[in-house]
């Protein structure tokens, strides 16, 4: 039978309304604009709040890991899709620990430090990759860090296998929560912010078309590598970060699910919104925690969750709620 | 003086040689046309001349300049604009904003004729190209405008950066007569400001009444070159490649 009825969708007035200046009309219209954006801050700042220390502990890494979301999906929005986010966060592990360990640098220094010489590595190593395009750059990012960690295993550098440890620690349980979760929220709305400017546009028009970009005058490999600069950077925070939080670095920092967790994180909330990522791996990160339980069965729950989400929720799910937010749907017969 | 000079240009891909010994010159303010069948070559002479491609051998003088293998944004930036045959528009951006990235260029930039912020700056350039200002369409993603808007899109980037030699690669393929008509007036009036322009076109009745020499390609090499006058009588060109059109 052929279907009589499509569905419509509608803009909301409210959403018309607060296009443009004229949301500053009425508290209705502002708060139409800011709860979105305040309430899942306010929000993720209680619930740190009332759980127990073990939880917090887990939203501390959670936190870690939606940054490494975001940072990908920055990326990918700039047509660059890394699998191999583990580089880019080993790299800050590392020269944090580097720094702290042989030259003996506290953890004030060695947080910005290694964030800004881990992007600047990163960036280095990724450069021969980024005449590439689509899967070849993925693949080249793929094997990069998996190439690196049987480096530091066949050479001993760096700790070896042992990694280093006993560094210093981070000033207690309250400023990590503080440091990471500020981060996070520092990270979504000044990459959102970014992404919208003119300078922005350039990095978001990568994707669609680098060709085109060339032929706009603007050199697309200089683009490229700032735009793996700001990536990276983001992650060798969350790398050095991380260093100081578990006291030590090893090998583990160059690990696959370092790579895979931002993209699931991605699929699951929707690409190319950077709240998107947010939003997928504030849940998929307790998830995976709460999962537990399950022992060895852990990863198949958590494996058939993902393929769930996907079947269901293709576009994502922060697209979906944004959607149900601006527009209204209905059916209509067709004539 | 010649304001464009190509020297023996020769590209191959693997066996095949893509454009193969081609020299021609093109004089300040003039029209060109470069016409050929299917795989003549025409869009891979456009390639090497504005830089995506490097020729194996040859060489391409621009103003003086000689800008053989330079990077294609650097040759952009002195000034050869060009239009892609594939239109390539910021799809997920608005109509608008892809005006905004040329225009963050050092090209423009450097001329600094453009005051205000780059969006409006691009709606004036997307009105003057025929983007009704007041209707929605310049506002509207790139994915969901109609063919001929994203030619005229392709057109914008090359006003926005303000090229003196502006390379149209098949503008008119794939448009309705009626569109055709609205866009000529667009080209023409790029050479009335003392633009140099070239185009590559199959739609051989639009170019010869504006153009005021005809290179015609063949198989990687030219094969004639001269007024369309002279190229309409050419006989090797007519039995070749014109003659179901010029028999009227």
């Amino acid at each position: 039978m052929i279907e009589k009825r499509r569905k419509e969708r509608i803009d909301r007035g409210i959403k018309a309304c607060t296009d443009d200046i004229f949301c500053l009309s009425s508290l209705r219209e502002i708060s139409y604009l800011l709860v979105p954006r305040i309430l899942p801050v306010v929000l993720v700042f209680f619930l740190v709040l009332v759980v127990s220390l073990y939880w917090k502990k887990v939203l501390v890494i959670t936190f870690v890991m939606t940054i490494m979301a975001i940072s990908w999906d920055f990326l990918a929005s700039c047509g660059l899709i890394s699998l191999g986010h583990a580089l880019f966060f080993a790299m800050g592990a590392y020269s944090a620990g580097a720094m702290n360990y042989y030259l003996g640098l506290p953890v004030y220094v060695t947080l910005p430090a290694a964030t800004l010489l881990g992007g600047v590595i990163s960036s280095m190593l990724v450069f021969p990759a980024l005449r590439l395009r689509g899967i070849y750059f993925s693949v080249v990012t793929l094997i990069i860090p998996l190439m690196l960690m049987r480096v530091i295993e066949a050479t001993k550098i760096i700790g070896g296998t042992e990694g280093i440890s006993a560094l210093s620690p981070l000033p207690g349980l309250a400023s990590s929560i503080a440091i990471s979760m500020t981060a996070m929220w520092v990270v979504l709305f000044s990459l959102r912010r970014f992404i919208t400017s003119d300078y922005g546009l350039i990095f978001v028009a990568l994707l669609d078309n680098d060709r085109a970009v060339e032929a706009s005058g603007l050199n697309i490999v200089w683009f490229k590598i700032q735009a793996i600069f700001i990536g990276s950077s983001i992650c060798a925070f969350c790398g050095a970060f991380m260093t100081h939080y578990y006291m030590s670095v090893g090998m583990s920092a160059f690990a696959l699910d370092l790579s895979i967790f931002p993209v699931a994180a991605t699929v699951v909330g929707g690409m190319g919104t950077l709240a998107g990522p947010l939003l997928g791996a504030l849940i998929l990160g307790p998830l995976s925690e709460a999962l537990r339980g399950f022992g060895t069965f852990r990863i198949v729950f958590y494996a058939a969750l993902l393929v769930v989400f996907i079947v269901g929720l293709p576009e994502g799910l922060f697209h979906y709620v944004r959607r149900k937010y601006e527009q209204i749907e209905r059916w209509v017969e067709v004539k | 003086m010649e304001y464009l000079n190509v020297q023996g240009i020769t590209k191959t891909f693997g066996g095949i040689m893509a454009v193969y010994d081609v020299s021609f010159s093109v004089d300040k303010g003039s029209l060109v046309g470069i016409i050929g069948p299917n795989g003549s070559g025409k869009t891979t002479l456009v390639n090497v001349i504005t830089g995506f491609l490097k020729p194996d051998r040859g060489t391409v003088l621009f103003n003086g300049q000689n800008i053989t293998g330079l990077r294609a944004s650097r040759i952009t930036n002195l000034g050869i604009g060009r239009t892609f045959q594939m239109v390539k528009p910021f799809y997920r951006l608005p109509a608008f904003k892809n005006l905004v990235v040329p225009l963050s260029s050092p090209r423009v930039k450097r001329m600094g004729e453009h005051y205000g912020d780059k969006d409006s700056t691009s709606l004036d350039i997307l009105e003057d190209i025929g983007f009704e200002r007041d209707s929605s369409v310049p506002y509207k993603p790139a994915s969901v405008l109609p063919h001929g808007y994203l030619k005229r899109l392709e057109m914008g980037r090359v006003v926005a950066l303000q090229s003196e030699l502006v390379i149209f690669d098949e503008l008119f393929s794939g448009l309705s007569l009626a569109e055709v008509a609205s866009i000529s007036p667009l080209i023409e009036r790029l050479f009335e400001v003392g633009k140099t322009v070239i185009m590559i076109e199959h739609r051989l009745k639009e170019l010869f009444r504006i153009a005021s020499k005809v290179i015609v390609m063949d198989l990687g090499k030219k094969i004639a070159e001269g007024s369309p006058k002279d190229i309409m009588q050419d006989e090797q060109v007519k039995k070749a490649y014109l003659g179901v059109e010029l028999k009227r």
